[in-house]
């Protein structure tokens, strides 16, 4: 990238900084043109100085004076027409009129080309920053910050796209508006001009060093705050540590020492900021001084008329703006200058990686290559320590070889150098006598795969994740309708203008070929295969389950899960599952079900009946009244708030029994204990209205089989169902959205799949309920083929930032399936199961292998206990960094030494 | 069955015995009600335990591992309680119970227990003195024993 912000402007916006400049050039005419029409209008169109000798003048003469080549040669095209005074002054004003109208259009125009420019260069400037981190050597993100990345790609260039728009024109433009303006003063008196001249030479000459300690307080300010952002994205990072280690006030501590630095920083800048402004103030101040009295001095003498020096102090009046705005420009340019320097020090660290290994393929990544050759191989940290020292060692990318060793023996750093993150000092490593590290990424990406100890998971969907390693270039473009496909077209027009690439992330970047299907409909049984592998196919069905599909989008499905709940529902009238679940019905009360859920007989969709919103709502409240209802869940109110208030009295407020058991909660319970009190023992009739209503809210939550207080009796379901009944029926139709009826026949989207397939709730209190029925429902998607369809719902589930909702076990696991799908010709697990216990290592050591050796690919294992080496054809010894020994298990059992030492440990 | 009715039932465990109405209700209310289907355990020996269960209906084996197999040594109905010291202290469960007809406990945690005893702390002492009388009846036999031999 080019040091100079001016040169890098000047190189991609050449074009359209000359386009703003001509527009600039000729918005100058215009502009001198609504400066000279005032003084003919003060001159001759008021105080009708042209009048004098004759009542009327040839007004808009269309000449070509050519005296200055031949003496007295005037070519006239047009004569002009005769005006009065009167005539002339109408006229000259509109003329005025006119030409600021122009102006402003000019300056209009060139405003918004100035503007698309600068977003264009901003554009292309981020987007270079962004690239440039793409291809940043791997080791170099161990000395950078990941929000001070962010800060400066995001915030700290953001004022460079205000001023690259202004970075040639606003000098031309204002400087051309000084200029026609002194020019303008220097032919009214030359003396005048001159003397504006120095005036502004001096203001020009003292202002930039009174703003020059600006400028280094800017740049103070601009890492401080980098620097700060750094420091709050790591208290985020280590905000666990934090509490542990009871640091907080460490961290206090270290952050206000920081605000206080840049605080300093800031208010300096302040000061010395108005420092100059005074200074600026004063020195511009200086020229209309001089005009008002040697102007002043010449128009009594009579050296000048008044109307020039109406016209002097007019033309001055807009000197000093774009002489003021001139040296604002002056600033800014210098300090975006030094912003710039500032961000794109930190881009062009050593060792980028070239362009070309990054570029997209044309068509499918070629294979990687049959031998893998190291020879003198020496990593070393800092230059003195060698974690690999001269390794040399062969391996076929299709063998399966697994790495043993002691901690410090260097077999990691091995894995690290075939995944490319860690630069060889010396050494080299071919394959098929080619440089491995100038091999194309893609190549890597789709030919070999990595797996290391920790996973990073981006926070998309589970699919997403498993994916992210097919998506190497777009395989089929995304289908658009023909006006979209218009918008898209110039969407990508624009792109390029800016020096973005025109990639479509709405294409399908899906390389369907690697992962062994043939397009997006055979896909699923692959990535199942993969889960299975690594065993998470459990999980992510469970995860399934508790997913939901919507109807509309795939009705096949839900046609299939409706059919699915027939299935077990017969099931559940077998006597092994009696009693375990109580399914929906419309004409029972579900004991197991709250009075809520009970009244509502349905999922609420969106606020309006959800959770409490339901006791609140009027058309629920008018639903109760005519029913009657209300007046019968007071009373069940009161009863409740009695058990409560004898149940929980005596607790202190922040015991967790409130939260959990209790139906009103530990601040109210002091409230409804007075309540109580001043009842005296009475019934609901004296309870007052206010308090009705909130005792009304009380049964709500009441699940007779959960709570037992014995407050559902046969009457008393009868008219929770008449209510019910009353409440589906006057359903309002803007209310038809808020609810989903349960009904047995259809399915439901709001809810989730566990919940359409059971139709019910589980009854409380049955031993081991969840479980069976569990194992039901499991075997009930079995037998209808569903399987792997919930496992398809449960691959929608977002993983959350850095994969955090899932357990770090189920985030390896999906980190390893992402490589297994990929079908690599060479794998290289580089400790990747350690976190998992010996026997999951081991099972999943050997789907790995024996998915390998069917398709004939490689397995580079580093095993984390050497016992996993078993296995493997081909075991390679290592100890300080070097191969001690190789060979088939067998050749080195005979062998001994080192070997045998390792497997003996294990 | 209500909650009134189980309250009735934990005043017959002597460890309750003593503790106050009110208590024992909000202990019945936190606790859960587990039914069990013939045939399926409650508890097995040698597992570890923290719960305690008072049977509120049906019937239950109490088994016993021996080394000739398990062998049925009691039968326990309504009113009936165990594992009332496996509230109190770890402690492996003795035997096996299983239910014999459909069976309907009250069970309570160690958990929800020790809440309610660090929230009222004068159960503790009724719990203690109970504990008290039991040691000392312990020991009142324990000498007689050691003077009859």
């Amino acid at each position: 990238m080019e040091r100079s912000l001016f040169s890098y402007i000047w190189r991609h916006s050449r074009p359209e900084q000359v386009v703003i400049l001509l527009l600039v050039v000729l918005a100058q005419i215009f502009y001198f043109m609504s400066l000279t029409v005032p003084k003919s209008v003060i001159n001759n169109g008021i105080q009708g100085n042209a009048f004098k000798d004759s009542k009327t003048i040839p007004f808009l003469v269309w000449e070509l004076d050519l005296t200055a080549i031949f003496p007295g040669k005037v070519i006239r095209f047009f004569d002009g027409f005769q005006v009065d005074q009167l005539q002339y002054l109408v006229v000259m004003s509109f003329v005025f009129l006119g030409a600021v109208v122009v102006n402003g259009l000019f300056k209009k125009t060139i405003n918004t080309q100035k503007g698309r420019m600068g977003e264009r260069m901003l554009r292309r400037l981020r987007y270079e920053l962004y690239d440039r981190i793409l291809r940043f050597p791997p080791a170099h993100f161990r000395k950078v910050k990941q929000a001070e990345l962010a800060t400066m790609v995001k915030d700290e260039v953001e004022p460079l796209g205000g001023f690259i728009g202004d970075a040639f024109v606003q000098p031309m433009f204002l400087g051309g508006q000084a200029l026609t303006a002194i020019i303008f003063i220097m032919m009214q008196n030359w003396l005048l001009g001159i003397i504006v001249i120095v005036l502004l030479a001096a203001q020009m000459a003292i202002i930039p060093r009174l703003r020059r300690p600006v400028l280094v307080l800017g740049r103070e300010r601009q890492i401080s705050a980098r620097q700060l952002a750094g420091r709050i994205a790591e208290t985020a990072d280590g905000v666990h540590e934090i509490h542990i280690h009871g640091a907080a006030n460490y961290e206090r501590a270290d952050i206000s020492e920081r605000l206080g630095r840049i605080f300093k920083i800031r208010f300096d800048l302040y000061q010395k900021k108005f420092v100059a402004k005074f200074w600026n103030n004063i020195l511009s101040q200086a020229t209309p001084f001089a005009i008002y009295l040697i102007g002043g001095y010449f128009a009594i003498t009579g050296h000048m008329d008044v109307g020039a020096v109406v016209g002097v102090l007019l033309a001055y009046k807009d000197l000093p703006s774009p002489i003021k705005e001139l040296i604002d420009w002056d600033q800014q340019r210098q300090d975006v200058q030094i912003k710039y320097e500032q961000v794109i020090d930190q881009f062009q660290p050593e060792g980028m990686m070239p362009p070309e290994l990054q570029v997209i393929p044309e068509g499918p990544p070629p294979p990687l290559g049959k031998e893998l050759a190291l020879a003198g191989v020496v990593v070393s940290e800092d230059g003195r320590v060698k974690q690999l020292d001269s390794l040399s060692l062969t391996v076929p990318t299709n063998g399966r070889v697994a790495v043993i060793g002691g901690s410090g023996s260097g077999k990691e750093v091995l894995g690290y150098v075939l995944a490319r993150q860690t630069l060889p000092a010396s050494g080299s490593i071919r394959i098929d006598g080619k440089d491995f590290f100038q091999l194309p990424e893609y190549i890597i990406g789709a030919r070999l795969a990595y797996v290391g100890q920790d996973t990073y998971l981006f926070p998309v969907s589970v699919r997403d994740n498993l994916l992210f390693g097919l998506k190497l270039r777009p395989v089929a473009p995304a289908t658009y309708d023909e006006a979209t496909r218009a918008l898209r077209e110039s969407f990508w027009k624009e792109s390029e203008r800016a020096g973005n690439p025109a990639f479509d992330p709405n294409a399908d970047w899906v390389d369907y070929e690697l992962a062994g299907a043939t397009g997006p409909a055979d896909l699923l049984p692959c990535m199942v295969r993969v889960l299975k592998q690594v065993e998470l196919d459990e999980d992510i069905y469970s995860l399934g389950l508790r997913g939901t599909v919507d109807a509309k989008l795939r009705p096949d499905l839900a046609e299939k899960i409706l059919k699915a709940r027939h299935t077990l529902h017969e099931h559940l009238q077998d006597g092994t599952y009696a009693g375990l679940v109580e399914p929906f019905n419309k004409d029972h009360y579900n004991k197991n079900l709250s009075v809520a859920e009970n009244l509502l007989f349905g999922t609420a969709l969106g606020k309006q009946f959800d959770g409490d919103n339901l006791a609140a709502d009027p058309y629920v409240l008018s639903v109760l009244k005519e029913t009657g209802l209300d007046l019968e869940l007071q009373r069940m109110g009161l009863t409740i708030a009695e058990t409560m208030v004898e149940l929980f009295s005596g607790l202190s407020p922040d015991n967790p029994l409130f939260e959990q058991y209790s139906f009103i909660s530990a601040d109210e319970l002091p409230n409804v204990r007075l309540l109580l009190q001043r009842l005296g023992g009475k019934g609901i009739e004296a309870v007052p209205e206010a308090d009705r209503i909130r005792l009304m809210t009380l049964p709500f939550r009441y699940i007779e089989a959960r709570h037992r207080l014995g407050l559902i009796d046969a009457a008393m379901e009868e008219r929770i169902l008449g209510a019910r009944r009353a409440f589906a029926e006057g359903l309002p139709d803007n209310l038809r959205d808020a609810v989903e009826f349960y009904d047995f026949e259809r399915y439901n989207s709001a809810a989730t799949l566990q919940d359409n397939i059971l139709f019910g709730r589980l009854v409380y209190g049955q031993a081991q309920a969840g479980e069976r029925i569990g194992t039901l429902i499991a075997q009930v998607f079995d037998e209808l083929g569903l399987r792997d369809s919930v496992i398809e719902v449960g691959l929608e589930y977002n993983v959350g930032v850095g994969g955090k909702r899932l357990p770090a076990s189920q985030r390896q696991k999906l980190g390893i399936a992402r490589a297994l799908i990929k079908r690599p010709e060479l794998m290289v697990v580089n400790e990747a199961v350690a976190m998992f216990d010996g026997r999951t290592q081991d099972r999943i050591r050997d789907n790995i292998l024996a998915g390998a050796s069917e398709g004939n690919r490689g397995v580079f294992w580093i095993a984390n206990r050497p016992s996993q080496a078993e296995p493997f054809e081909k075991i390679v010894v290592m100890q300080g960094g070097r191969v001690v020994a190789q060979g088939s298990p067998s050749e080195l059992a005979a062998k001994g030494g080192l070997y045998a030492e390792l497997m003996a440990s294990a | 069955m209500n909650l009134n009715e189980e309250v009735e039932l934990l005043k017959g465990v002597p460890i309750f015995s003593k503790v106050e109405q009110a208590r024992l209700k909000l202990l019945a209310f936190t606790s859960e009600r587990v039914n069990f289907g013939v045939g399926q355990e409650v508890c097995h020996q040698g597992d570890p335990g923290d719960t305690m269960y008072v049977i509120l209906g049906g019937t239950a084996d109490v088994l016993i591992d021996t080394p000739n197999g398990q062998i049925t040594v009691a039968e326990m109905k309504r009113n009936s309680f165990f594992g009332e010291i496996a509230i109190l202290c770890d402690v492996p469960r003795t035997a096996t119970i299983k239910a014999k007809e459909p069976l309907a406990t009250l069970k309570i945690t160690k958990d929800m227990f020790y809440r309610l005893v660090a929230e009222f702390p004068e159960m503790a002492i009724e719990i203690m003195r109970e504990l008290a009388h039991r040691l000392e009846d312990t020991n009142q036999k324990l000498r007689a024993a050691t003077r009859a031999a």
